[in-house]
């Protein structure tokens, strides 16, 4: 069955639309990873304009982030003021990356920015999480290592703030730093950026691992509505229909992929989402490096 | 947008009068089978058929125009081991559709001078480079990257679609809208060609456009693109909470 998408403005058949979400939905599900750093690219496989692509996720990523920390805030695992001053980095980043976003697409070389942004990020993400699951597989238990706590420049910064539930009493300047790097990707990428907020907040600022998620989760729903918002006004490439459909597949595969999660062995199931990213990655790069069957291309209609 | 559209409908009147006049003899009759193309949610294209008689002898052409805008048109370069957006031209004059219907092949009776007058079939349509847009001396690769790709894209035809006489004058042809076209005021222009002549011509206006729910995103995003992007984020966090809620109980 084909629905028209009125943003996209194509056909497309829902049901690939609804496995695509579920698909996706259940990998994050069974991984506690977002998945927006899958779809945004599956997406743009499927045909649907970079830009659409991106904006549109973001919207859906509001919605698998309230979904998740409604229960990381029942067990209290949300640290409020850590995550309002990310969130402020956040939505100046992410304000920030709209701009930059809207600005790139007028030259015409942000679907070359989106591309190559994801190749960056999903080589490194793959190769590390292959490295760990191989790691896992030799049965290498050495526990992680506690770690000391170093002092370095970072705790020289100013205006520093004390975080009760993170136990940490630290500048504010570096939450704010992090906050900002992250909203950046999110606008550009179509991502929550929770692969790169959970180690920052965990080897960057030493927060203890039980609130990071649960704080990521509290951010990134603010600076995902901030760049919802914001690419509908600037670019008008927000599809409720496909975020809509994105979001019922999504969420639903989110919770069998909870469930199946809890039932499997982690090594090697991590070992092949590390094989999927990689693959992705590689098609990406792919696509970039041959040769276009038409060195041509329509911007489309010019703006007057 | 709204500017061209406007523009393009108020020449295609200006053609339609302008001919009308010079025609002498009886006018052709045009009806097609829906008076408006509705792009609704299920929307993957349509067929459209026209209808008409075209009185006295002579072979018919029927030409498809789709709304007048400008189009960027880019090249690639490699740099790096990447291809890389370079160089970019604007073209002005750009129809969003074009496709044609004949009863015989073009060059069997249409004159080159009517053909280049009337912008019949695709090598004549003329597009210019907007101003400013003009400084690449080879800007003719860019005319005819953009006539590929507009093909490849389903929207421009190369070659006339088949047109049939049913008899008494009566004839009728099928034209393909695909899913991806886009909305706007489209002219679907009827010439009748008798010994090289133009002996009649005649225009009909189709309007494409976004009809229920499509149409109401479309133009809520476009008119209100704020409380659009709030309403967005709203339902997404309804759908997240719902989520939350319904799985929780289970």
């Amino acid at each position: 069955m084909q629905i028209y998408l009125p943003i996209a403005e194509m056909s497309v058949n829902i049901f690939v639309l609804l496995g695509l979400g579920g698909g996706v939905g259940v990998l994050s599900g069974i991984f506690g990873v977002g998945g927006g750093f899958l779809m945004t690219p599956l997406l743009i496989f499927m045909g649907i304009p970079s830009a659409v692509a991106v904006a549109t996720e973001a919207n859906q990523i509001v919605a698998s982030s309230v979904s998740g920390v409604l229960a990381h805030w029942r067990r209290g695992n949300v640290d409020l003021k850590m995550g309002s001053v990310l969130l402020v980095g956040g939505v100046l980043g992410s304000s920030f990356g709209v701009w930059l976003f809207t600005f790139l697409r007028e030259l015409g070389q942000i679907d070359l920015v989106i591309k190559l942004s994801y190749v960056i990020f999903l080589s490194i993400i793959g190769f590390l999480m292959l490295i760990e699951s191989i790691k896992a597989m030799r049965k290498s238990k050495n526990a992680v290592k506690a770690k000391a706590h170093h002092h370095t420049w970072m705790h020289g910064l100013p205006f520093k703030m004390r975080f009760r539930k993170s136990r940490l009493y630290i500048s504010a300047l570096l939450p704010l730093m992090i906050g900002f790097f992250v909203g950046l990707l999110a606008a550009i990428m179509g991502v929550g950026g929770g692969f790169v907020m959970v180690p920052a907040m965990i080897y960057l600022l030493g927060m203890p691992t039980a609130v990071v998620v649960g704080t990521s989760l509290f951010q990134i729903i603010f600076v995902t509505a901030n760049v919802t918002v914001l690419q509908s006004v600037n670019n008008q490439t927000v599809d409720v229909v496909l975020a809509m459909l994105l979001m019922i597949g999504g969420v639903i595969g989110a919770q069998i992929g909870a469930k199946l999660g809890a039932l499997m062995k982690g090594e090697q199931l991590r070992g092949l989402l590390a094989l999927i990213v990689l693959g992705v990655c590689a098609k990406l790069s792919y696509d970039l490096m041959i040769t276009p069957d038409d060195l041509y291309s329509l911007g489309g209609a010019a703006e007057h | 947008m709204m500017a061209w559209r406007t523009l393009s409908i108020i020449c295609l009147l200006a053609l339609s009068i302008a001919s009308t006049r010079g025609a002498r003899a009886a006018e052709i009759t045009v009806d097609l089978s829906d008076p408006v193309v509705q792009i609704t949610a299920g929307f993957a294209g349509t067929d459209l058929s026209v209808y008409g008689v075209a009185p006295g002898a002579g072979d018919v052409v029927v030409v498809v125009r789709g709304p007048i805008s400008s189009e960027i048109v880019r090249k690639k370069d490699k740099v790096m081991g990447v291809w890389v957006n370079s160089e970019e031209i604007t073209l002005e004059d750009v129809p969003a559709f074009y496709v044609m219907a004949s009863n015989r092949s073009l060059d069997e009776f249409l004159p080159g001078g009517i053909a280049d007058i009337h912008q019949i079939g695709l090598e004549n349509i003329k597009f210019n480079p907007a101003k400013g847009s003009a400084q690449i001396k080879d800007w003719d690769h860019f005319r005819h990257a953009l006539l590929r790709n507009k093909q490849r894209q389903g929207l421009y035809k190369w070659d006339p679609e088949p047109l049939i006489f049913l008899g008494n004058r009566m004839f009728r042809t099928k034209i393909h809208f695909p899913a991806n076209v886009s909305v706007g005021t489209f002219g679907i222009e009827v010439y009748l060609v008798r010994k090289g002549k133009l002996a009649a011509f005649h225009t009909t206006l189709l309007n494409v456009r976004k009809f229920g729910i499509e149409a109401s995103v479309y133009n809520f995003s476009n008119r209100h693109s704020f409380a659009y992007g709030v309403l967005a984020v709203i339902i997404a966090c309804f759908a997240g909470w719902a989520a939350n809620a319904a799985f929780r109980k289970a």
